[in-house]
């Protein structure tokens, strides 16, 4: 193996993505099954000159990470359900804010304590709506070493393009999975640095004045220009205000940079998609299984595919419609009650074609598991 | 550079009640940072939610006005990204004591430079009235309507057991020790807490038959006295103002950087 071909963790290959983003601080709090990132964080951040905190709790810990933010550097949290339960208020913080960061969520089967140490996918309607209150969210995850080292570095990249948090939604399988992986070049991949603003000492800085292309260059903390932060809605200059007007403009604002430009934020793989009648769409640690039943059955010539999703917020809903236009049948594989199912049927035209194959019992859904479904659609029988 | 400089009138008036103890502290604390001579480009002002809280918008430094309890939160990933920021967090007493509560000890545990100054009025004051950590046993509010029987947090007591290397106490009618007070904080290099009474006429003062403020004021001035003054020893139940933990301790911005050098094998 070369040096830059390493047999890793999931949650590794994620923590060195976020070293390869330029992740200058982490601050977290220990829980399964996402500790290995706050570990391996608290390794290299300092090697980088970065800042690894292990905050009170996870409350604590976005918080701090928002404050680092603030301050010019890319920062990042990782946790699991409990955890992400508790960073709601500061997600819409940093949201209201416009403070880029990253939240890993590693999910693990809930609600509550629920299953620490086995899988599920149950914080995806979370990490859409966990927080109070209308906003966008932009929410990603992978099933595969290589991507979700090419996700967390587009997290990064998203964060700040659109000046706001990020959920990367990894789970316990591929969290722990260990598999080989090549770690791309400098360079390979491209970053997404902070937007700085070329406003210079002495001429008024508006923090939440957009740009024409909808970005707001920011100012560090500490740097000369003094401005105002507030989770209240706020001015151009980031003051309070509660103007109609302005508080309409603000949260226009924040839905649309993300709503309108959600294209831009959609990434997918389609595996043998081009003669399909049969699609399946999964994401994350289904998704495996969903792939290798669709290599398998298309070894005895069915024509089955996969779409596989990495963006799931906002929810390509073009792409999805599209993808299943012409299908005998749309199955989601995911390991909850239908979350992104329901999203599914929302996009495409004909809802009764959509069906669901799930697994929540902290086992992981296996091929096996998938084709009996399939059966039962089909009308075949288990 | 006058304590003018420092404030932002764009933001006045200032939303506060007439009589308010907390403009009173806003004015020592220019004043303070104004003896220092400190460039207001090196102040950072992270603040949570409460009347007192809004104390950030005022002046005229790196503002963050956050999260109800969680300012130290948000001002220890400042801190420690840049630590050469002076950072003050002004906290009400509801938000340092009861939900902040846990911030505010870890806060003090881990040494890391910053001034919390304790706004502590004893009661909920933005919210209309309601008890808090620091209201005490007996007092009366909106969701204490037959007295109150939580006892009360020592803010002093806590701050020193719980590691923080400079804990003070005055009160608003001591305008000129709040001042040197706030001074001597922002001065010290590790994690200080300066709890400050400040009346609150509008909530607790009504609700307590503690007058308006300058009755509130006045019984700050009898019912206080200086650690191991006469009129201390005299009458014991006074509550004690002045310096009670000045020490210096390893500071976690400091530590941090040593772990840097570890890490890189320096
Ligand atoms: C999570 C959360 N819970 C409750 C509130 C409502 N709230 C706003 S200010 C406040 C209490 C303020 O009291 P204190 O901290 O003593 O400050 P004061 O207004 O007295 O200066 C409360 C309960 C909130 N903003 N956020
Ligand atoms: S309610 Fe009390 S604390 Fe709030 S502004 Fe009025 S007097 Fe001050
Ligand atoms: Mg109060």
């Amino acid at each position: 193996m070369s040096d830059a071909v390493k047999f890793i963790q999931g949650n590794v290959v994620c923590a060195e993505a976020a070293v390869y983003a330029g992740v200058g601080m982490f601050a977290g709090y220990p829980i399964t099954p996402s500790t290995e990132i706050a570990e391996h964080m608290s390794v290299r951040l300092p090697q980088v000159g970065g800042k690894f905190l292990q905050m009170e709790d996870e409350i604590s810990s976005l918080c701090a990470v928002i404050g680092a933010s603030l301050t010019g550097h890319k920062t990042m949290t990782a946790t699991s359900g409990p955890g992400f339960s508790l960073m709601q208020e500061a997600l819409g913080y940093a949201v209201m804010t416009e403070i880029p960061c990253v939240i890993v969520d590693v999910m693990r089967g809930g609600p509550s304590t629920g299953l620490p140490t086995h899988v599920g996918q149950g914080d995806v309607m979370q990490a859409r709506y966990g927080t109070h209150g209308d906003h966008a969210i932009i929410a990603v995850t992978a099933s595969n070493h290589a991507d979700i080292f090419r996700m967390t570095v587009e997290a990064f990249n998203f964060a700040e393009t659109y000046r706001t948090p990020v959920i990367l939604l990894l789970d316990e399988v591929i969290g722990h999975l260990r598999e080989k992986i090549r770690i791309p070049e400098p360079g390979e991949i491209p970053l997404v640095g902070r937007l700085r603003t070329a406003v210079e000492h002495g001429v008024d800085y508006h923090p939440y004045l957009p740009r024409e292309d909808g970005r707001l260059p920011m100012s560090d903390f500490g740097d000369v220009h003094r401005y105002n932060v507030t989770g209240l809605y706020h001015d151009m200059w980031g003051f309070p205000t509660e103007k109609p007007e302005v508080v309409y403009g603000l949260i226009r604002h924040l839905v649309d940079k993300i709503d309108h430009n959600s294209e831009k934020m959609t990434r997918f793989r389609k595996y043998h998609t081009k003669d399909a009648e049969t699609l399946f769409i999964s994401y994350g640690a289904a998704a495996r299984s969903a792939l290798h039943l669709v290599e398998n059955r298309r070894k005895r010539g069915e024509r089955i595919g996969l779409l596989e999703l990495n963006t799931l917020w906002p929810f390509p809903a073009d792409i999805v419609r599209e993808a299943c236009r012409d299908m005998n049948f749309v199955l989601v594989v995911e390991m909850n009650m239908g979350q992104i199912t329901r999203e599914v049927k929302l996009a495409v035209e004909d809802p009764r074609k959509v069906y669901l194959a799930n697994r929540v019992d902290g086992e992981l859904i296996t091929p096996m598991d998938i084709q009996n479904i399939v059966r039962l659609i089909q009308g075949r029988g288990v | 550079m006058p304590a003018r400089d420092y404030i932002r009138e764009r933001f006045f008036p200032h939303m506060w009640c007439p009589g308010c103890g907390h403009g009173i502290v806003l004015n020592a604390l220019l004043r303070a940072v104004e003896a220092l001579g400190l460039d207001k480009k090196n102040f950072v002002m992270v603040s949570g939610i409460g009347c007192s809280a809004r104390i950030s918008g005022y002046v005229d430094f790196h503002s963050m006005h956050t999260l109800h309890g969680r300012a130290l939160a948000f001002a220890t990933g400042i801190k420690i990204s840049k630590p050469e920021l002076n950072v003050i967090v002004p906290m009400g007493d509801g938000d340092a004591m009861a939900i902040g509560g846990n911030h505010f000890i870890h806060a003090a545990r881990r040494n890391i430079e910053m001034t919390a100054i304790v706004m502590n009025n004893r009661i909920y004051g933005m919210t209309g009235g309601q008890f808090s950590p620091l209201s005490g046993y007996g007092t009366m509010g909106t969701t204490a309507p037959y007295g109150n029987i939580d006892h009360g947090f020592n803010t002093v007591d806590l701050a020193s057991s719980a590691g923080a290397t400079f804990v003070a106490r005055t009160t608003t009618y001591h305008a000129r020790e709040l001042a040197d007070f706030i001074g001597q904080a922002i001065s010290h290099p590790g994690f200080s807490v300066l709890e400050v009474l400040s009346q609150c006429p509008t909530q607790f003062g009504r609700r307590n038959k503690a007058g308006d403020a300058p009755e509130m004021l006045e019984s700050y001035r009898t019912g206080t006295a200086r650690i191991d003054s006469k009129k201390k020893r005299e009458n014991p139940d006074l509550i004690e103002r002045g310096i009670f933990v000045q020490k210096e301790l390893p500071e976690y911005c400091r530590e941090y950087e040593r772990i840097i050098s570890k890490a890189r094998g320096e």
